[in-house]
């Protein structure tokens, strides 16, 4: 294999020294992970995956490691409090687990819930399989790309969720990871493992918030297990900083009729990107997506999601929406795959999305591939402008273009809340997009 | 209150308009008629301003306004209401909230106070009352899933609450049953007033049972080639528009 081409931010990511844990195990792990990305470097846009979202800009940052001062960094609470959602809280500031901002105490029956550094002194051992996985180490495996392995050698903290079997928990679980100025301009990454438990039931809402015009990166890794029969609600809300370099993984892995609900809108950031790879892996798996990404200015927001139907009777239905103003950029990717012998599988899948002005663009490319039988699956995706005789109309009525536009919009993106379950959580996130839009 | 003034206007380059004239008192009621294709919706389109309508020549005033200079929302807030042949779904959007955005802005427009949310659900009861339709449309996304003689009913029901000097209907009557058209006709009736002119787009007389106007023109070929009253409906449809000077069947 070639070396990979250098660039400052390969070269800070290698050279600073790795964090030592003193659990050998996981050491030799972030090594193997460490070695595996010096070989693959920062994929191009040759790479399919990221043909639409190129990082020659971000290569040009030698980002430091970690951010030694963020247990001191001053933050607005008012930056992730939302209505409806009151439950317990953990709350991370370049990646550093900050008590003093939490609230996790007098957690209701079945649930646990820690920092991974916490986790990790506690009980390694039973963190060691999902830490540890041969796969991400393994730089041809579709998730272990620069990012993913960055984020598996150097992530020195993060959330370790667990919700026994039978367990349902009312409240919901707030997980907050903020971006804040550092010293310098500086990388951190957090590592996000849920299970739920046969039975469990769980909401759960991950917010990614930030203020400071700094330029970082900062990478999430989340692997999401759901046993039999469990039920996740999550919400993803996505406010970064403008200047944030936000690589996000989530993987979901749901067993026989299993259900989770995710519901993403991405708002923030300069360079966003987030792979979803759900897989179906158990009979009667049912998933629902719903997201909406808005960028602009210079925004440039990458949805990478990856649906796999590898049981009996599975159900996705996904519903994305992109509107993109000034400069913007937007990229969706629906990928759905329904592996050999996932007879009766229901997938369906749109993405719709909006220009608001002519140097917008977003690319939007639908992917299904179909090995098995009896299989129903609806799948479309277009770009375009908003409906001119819906314009005219509430013109017509003596509602001006701008806000016309505005309303149009608005409710082109809000569908995607309408199976929200939260009134008064709903009602907020759909305030964000119209305050989002431009005018 | 409303004076055309030899207008001509094009479609797609094609002249649909070829010099109507037309001249409407407040608190009259008039029905165009006219075979297809005579420039019937094209009237309605090119007084609300909807893009794609070329006028080449001629005037438009209503109430003292050049309307052609306006945008359409500026029409609006002069007092111009075009009641949709086909009204248009808009998933998302409440219609309540629509309503209030829509009167407001025409409130704002003409530098009136906006009405808070009390004041206008209390005119939106008063106005229910007086068209006598259910509050459930309401409550749901502007015109999506509802039937005809509920799409129909709910422009009526803009109609009443907009309050506007001069209502264009565009063929309100299409697509109704009996029962339908009575009710739209009802709601119609019931806002004829001194101060409002009315232009009935249609295409049938059946309407004209219902709303009786005061004056009949016939539109054919993009001008208006006969004028009466509404004795002038029932002959058409006595002798179809085949008998009528420039008319073709």
């Amino acid at each position: 294999m070639s070396q990979p081409a250098s660039s400052p931010l390969l070269d800070a990511l290698l050279q600073a020294p790795l964090p030592a844990s003193g659990i050998a195990w996981l050491d030799a792990s972030r090594q193997a992970s460490q070695a595996a990305l010096a070989e693959a470097g920062l994929p191009d846009t040759r790479v399919e995956a990221w043909k639409y979202t190129a990082l020659r800009a971000l290569g040009q940052k030698p980002f430091a490691d970690g951010d030694a001062g963020a247990g001191s960094r001053e933050l607005d609470a008012s930056a992730w409090a939302l209505p409806g959602v009151d439950g317990p809280r953990l709350v991370f500031v370049n990646g550093v687990f900050r008590a003093d901002l939490s609230a996790f105490d007098g957690l209701p029956d079945g649930l646990s819930l820690q920092p991974l550094s916490q986790a990790l002194q506690e009980d390694a051992g039973s963190l060691q399989p999902v830490l540890s996985p041969v796969g991400l180490t393994d730089p041809r495996h579709p998730s272990a790309d620069a990012f993913a392995l960055a984020n598996a050698a150097r992530a020195r903290d993060g959330v370790v969720l667990r919700v026994a079997a039978g367990a349902r928990v009312e409240t919901s679980v707030q997980l907050v990871f903020a971006g804040a100025a550092g010293d310098s301009e500086l990388a951190w990454h957090a590592r996000v493992l849920v299970s739920l438990g046969e039975g469990a039931a769980l909401t759960l809402v991950e917010q990614h918030v930030g203020s400071h015009g700094q330029s970082q990166l900062a990478t999430t890794m989340a692997d999401f297990t759901l046993a039999a029969n469990a039920e996740l609600k999550h919400v993803v809300l996505q406010q970064a900083g403008t200047a944030s370099n936000l690589i996000r993984r989530s993987r979901l892995h749901l067993h026989e009729k299993a259900q989770a609900a995710l519901h993403v809108l991405e708002l923030g950031g300069a360079l966003v990107r987030h792979d979803l790879q759900v897989e179906l892996t158990g009979d009667g798996a049912q998933l629902q997506t719903r997201g909406v990404f808005m960028p602009q200015g210079r925004q440039h927001i990458d949805t990478q999601l990856a649906i796999r139907h590898q049981a009996l009777n599975t159900v996705s239905n996904s519903q994305w929406r992109g509107v993109a103003a000034d400069r913007a950029r937007g990229v969706f990717r629906g990928a759905i795959v329904v592996a050999p012998g996932a007879d009766g599988t229901d997938a369906s899948l749109n993405n719709k999305n909006l220009l608001l002005s002519a140097s917008a663009e977003i690319d939007t490319k639908p992917e299904l591939e179909i090995y098995a039988d009896e299989v129903q699956a609806a799948h479309g995706a277009t770009v375009g402008q908003l409906d001119e005789r819906s314009l005219f109309y509430l013109r017509s009525r003596g509602i001006p273009l701008a806000e016309a536009r505005a309303l149009l919009t608005g409710a082109f993106c809000r569908a995607m809340l309408d199976s929200l379950p939260n009134d008064a959580l709903r009602e907020h996130l759909a305030g964000l997009l119209v305050a989002q839009l431009p005018g | 209150m409303l004076k055309i003034e030899n207008l001509h206007a094009r479609v797609e380059g094609k002249e649909i308009l070829k010099g109507l004239s037309l001249e409407v008192n407040a608190g009259e009621v008039h029905a165009i008629m006219g075979p297809n294709g005579a420039g019937k919706s094209t009237l309605g389109n090119v007084l609300s301003g909807r893009d794609g309508y070329e006028v080449t020549a001629g005037s438009v005033i209503c109430d003292g306004v050049d309307l052609l200079a306006l945008e359409p929302e500026a029409r609006a807030a002069a007092g111009v209401f075009l009641a949709f042949q086909y009204p248009v779904e808009i998933p998302g959007v409440n219609n309540t909230y629509f309503l209030r955005a829509a009167l407001n802005a025409q409130r704002k427009a003409r530098g009136e106070a906006e009405l808070d949310s009390m004041q206008f659900l209390k005119l939106v009861r008063e106005k229910l009352k007086i068209m006598q339709i259910s509050d459930e449309l309401l409550h749901r996304a502007v015109n999506e899933g509802f039937s005809g003689g509920e799409k129909k009913r709910n422009e009526i029901f803009q109609m009443a609450l907009l309050e506007p000097k001069l209502a264009i209907l565009d063929e309100t009557d299409s697509g109704l049953d009996i029962d339908a058209l009575k009710q739209v006709a009802q709601g119609v009736n019931a806002l004829r007033s001194p101060d409002r002119a009315f232009l009935m787009i249609t295409h049938y007389q059946r309407l004209l049972d219902y709303v009786v106007p005061d004056f009949v023109h016939v539109l054919a070929d993009g001008r208006i080639v006969e004028s009466g009253d509404k004795s002038l409906a029932l002959e058409l449809e006595r002798t179809g528009y085949a008998g009528i000077a420039g008319a073709k069947a």
